[in-house]
């Protein structure tokens, strides 16, 4: 039993942290939104050299074969600093392929991925849409309990404008046939379960990042800002406030890191950790925003001021791969029609 | 990370859950803040010696089981479980208990310890005064030292001690130094409750119980030996034992995870009368409490790695005493009209009783251990860095 990371994984996570604070500012963000494909194909690349691609593509494919666990720092530090590079359905659509009974898919396309020449999209049922379909070199795509994979000639998109400039969304019209057939049945229902499950955990982990660091802009600003002729943030209505937030936010932090755990382990329990994790990080990001923008007063309701970049963000991952409602009453199923082996009535229930 | 237990943690859990279910009593015991409450909880404590249960994560030779605080958390789940009586001597065994390895003299942690563990001596905690509560330094109560230097001599008064009227010794800070102010000045001390010039007198709580008491000192000798750490230092110890009580042992998750079983239980049993946002409350707070759970074993993992629990302790506070609320308001919309009946009516049946009381008990959780107004101070100042002026 031990809830650590290794020194690896930090390590890991601060090479990232260094390589965002350093390409990936505000700056960068606003003006990704006035490109054409709001992608960045040089952080790509970057990104793709410090080895977050490769992280999860199998060995035997050019990866380094780690899991969710060595991954999941990474995706918190991704949300702490509003990357929106479409990680997320690339690592959902590598372990997806990875695992597919035949293999011919993973070799084609999982050395790309880890050398940063490959972007995957991953449709799942529970959206409408399909993100960065626009960059995708492959798309999984989802119909009548079948997974398809297509190349970007084999499919007509239309652009779905978010309110979250850096989620690039689109409806995707395509015609199944037998030649873009990759899995049906048992194997395409349980590879879409868990394709769905590690993206919740993806933009869990996401989402906690992103509300740690709405609760420490304000914190910021109410330690620069007077008002009375002290700082705002020695009233006590806004160290309360952030205090809220913060107890919020820091018991997401076990939750979404049990997850990637039972990910990692396939555990009985993955589904329902993954939905607390989801749910919860849904929840505090959803909270940090509000006091967050109290905080920033006037300021927080411009276009200037950056806190709203992390606000959509927060916004949109709090949609994708399950809104909050969807993963509630997927907690409320599982724990009260079907029951969960809950502590500690079982040696697994932790993990 | 590894969140699977070990060969020998499931065999700790199934020695543990064995001897639980053997002697755990079939009838719950009447409550610790009662008279009658207190002696049965002190018998149950003799029972979980015999077993050596009494503090399992305690060296051998200082009453426990050399077992480690994961051993004492699934000791806890098994506990809980079964429904095993609430620990009579929480006070010694949770604050005092880890105060004493840290900053007790080797003499001290082999004089108290193991009665500790056996509940042999139960144990009271002095903090508050009528006039020092949540600004706690305000603490007015003096012991200063005698011209023999043999004794402190202590006078003044202490208020809400839990379960004072019935145990045998109390712990607290005191004055020690003549003309100080605030942190300065004061040491923490232990004593016997009954020394001379020591009158304990019960208050009446919310419930109708004397679960607390005041404590008045009227030139009380307190022998040097019972100074608990440096004289002059005891703010330092305080917030010590205020650390493990906020941020690890005086909650341990098993309880909340216990409630949120009952609760789904109870859910299940109304589901056709239930409100229908009663539903997803209900898997909510089971979230809670399995969030709570894993911070806690994340706390464990950080205190084994040679972490120490600072502010974040002040996180904790507010988490599991909050959740305690809202899972007991939830459970009384549950019940409705049924819910305000008291244990003892003939229409409260099963769990009845036990909703309505542990939802009065809730209510004390943002009060007691620092109220949570307090915390979210802590929060802000230390943990988020706002500023104090
Ligand atoms: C069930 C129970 C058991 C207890 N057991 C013990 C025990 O065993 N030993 C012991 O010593 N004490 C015990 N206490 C006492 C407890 O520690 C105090 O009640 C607590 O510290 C608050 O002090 P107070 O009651 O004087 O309230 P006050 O300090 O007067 O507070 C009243 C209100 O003002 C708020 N407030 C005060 N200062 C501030 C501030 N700076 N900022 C914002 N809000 C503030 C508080 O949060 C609270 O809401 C117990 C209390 C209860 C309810």
């Amino acid at each position: 039993m031990d809830f650590s990371f290794s020194e690896d994984q930090k390590m890991f996570q601060e090479t990232l942290r260094d390589f965002l604070t350093a390409e990936h500012t505000s700056a960068t963000i606003r003006e990704l939104w006035d490109s054409e494909t709001r992608r960045s194909s040089e952080l790509w690349q970057q990104l793709c050299e410090i080895g977050i691609m490769g992280l999860l593509v199998p060995e035997e494919y050019d990866g380094m074969g780690m899991d969710e666990v060595d991954l999941v720092l990474c995706l918190e530090e991704m949300g702490t600093h509003a990357f929106a590079e479409p990680v997320i359905p690339t690592l959902v659509g590598t372990r997806l392929l990875a695992d597919l009974a035949d293999k011919s898919l993973a070799q084609e396309w999982l050395p790309k991925v880890a050398g940063g020449e490959a972007i995957l999209a991953v449709q799942y049922p529970e959206s409408p849409f399909v993100q960065d379909a626009h960059v995708a070199n492959l798309l999984i795509l989802q119909k009548d309990g079948e997974l398809h994979a297509l190349t970007p000639d084999q499919v007509k998109l239309t652009r779905q404008d978010s309110n979250d400039p850096s989620n690039c969304l689109f409806s995707v019209d395509w015609t199944p046939s037998a030649d873009t057939l990759i899995a049906q049945g048992e194997e395409a229902a349980k590879l879409s379960a868990e394709a769905f499950d590690r993206g919740a955990l993806a933009a869990a982990a996401q989402l906690l990042g992103c509300g740690q660091r709405m609760i420490h802009m304000a914190c910021e600003y109410a330690s620069e800002r007077k008002q009375f002729g002290v700082f705002i943030g020695t009233f006590q209505a806004i160290k309360h406030m952030c205090s809220n937030a913060q107890v919020q936010v820091e018991y997401v932090r076990p939750a979404v890191y049990r997850a990637a755990f039972s990910l990692a382990n396939n555990s009985v329990n993955r589904s329902v950790n993954v939905s607390m994790a989801k749910l919860a990080a849904g929840e505090a990001a959803h909270t940090a925003s509000r006091v967050s923008m109290q905080v920033h007063g006037g300021q927080g309701y411009t276009w200037e001021q950056d806190l709203h970049l992390w606000m959509r963000r927060a916004w949109s991952l709090d949609l994708a791969w399950g809104s909050k409602q969807m993963h509630s009453q997927r907690i409320a199923s599982i724990v009260i029609d079907q029951g969960v082996p809950t502590a500690p009535l079982g040696e697994s229930w932790l993990a | 990370m590894e969140l699977r237990f070990t060969a020998e943690q499931e065999a700790f859990r199934k020695e543990a859950r064995e001897w639980l279910e053997a002697n755990v009593p079939k009838e719950p015991l009447p409550s610790m803040d009662t008279k009658e409450g207190f002696a049965a909880h002190r018998e149950w404590e003799k029972t979980l010696e015999k077993g050596r249960w009494g503090m399992v994560c305690w060296p051998e030779e200082l009453g426990g089981r050399g077992a480690d605080l994961f051993d004492w958390l699934i000791f806890e789940e098994e506990a809980y479980r079964v429904g095993a009586p609430l620990r009579v001597n929480q006070n010694g065994i949770y604050l005092l208990g880890p105060t004493l390895m840290e900053y007790g003299t080797e003499e001290q942690k082999k004089r108290f310890l193991p009665p500790m563990a056996s509940s042999d001596e139960v144990w009271a905690q002095a903090w508050s005064e009528p006039n020092a509560g949540s600004d706690m330094a305000a603490i007015r109560t003096t012991a200063f030292l005698d011209a023999s230097g043999e004794n402190y001599i202590v006078n003044g008064q202490k208020t809400w001690a839990s379960r004072g009227c019935w145990a045998d010794w109390g712990f607290g800070l005191f004055r020690t130094e003549e003309g100080s102010e605030r942190h300065k000045g004061l040491s923490m001390m232990v004593f016997p409750n009954d020394l001379e010039g020591i009158t304990i007198s019960p208050i009446e709580q919310l419930d109708r119980e004397t679960g607390f008491a005041e404590m008045f000192f009227d030139n009380v000798k307190v022998p040097v030996k019972y100074l608990l750490g440096e004289e002059g230092k005891g703010w330092n110890v305080a917030m010590a034992t205020a650390g493990f009580e906020r941020g690890l042992m005086l909650r341990s998750p098993a309880r909340y995870q216990a409630t949120a079983r009952k609760l789904v239980d109870l859910y299940k049993e109304h589901e056709d009368t239930a409100p229908v946002s009663a539903r997803e409350a209900v898997a909510k707070c089971w979230m809670k409490a399995e969030q709570y759970a894993l911070n806690t074993y994340r706390t464990v993992s950080f205190l084994k790695a040679g972490g120490k629990i600072g502010s974040e302790a002040s996180l904790n506070k507010i988490f599991w005493s909050e959740l305690d609320i809202e899972m007991h308001e939830l459970a009384l919309s549950i019940l409705d009209a049924v819910g305000e009946i008291l244990p003892y009516a003939p229409a409260a049946k099963g769990l009845v009783g036990h909703w309505l009381d542990g939802y009065m008990f809730a209510l004390a959780g943002p009060i007691y251990a620092g109220t949570n107004e307090i915390q979210r101070n802590v929060i802000a100042e230390r943990l988020l860095g706002l500023p104090r002026k």
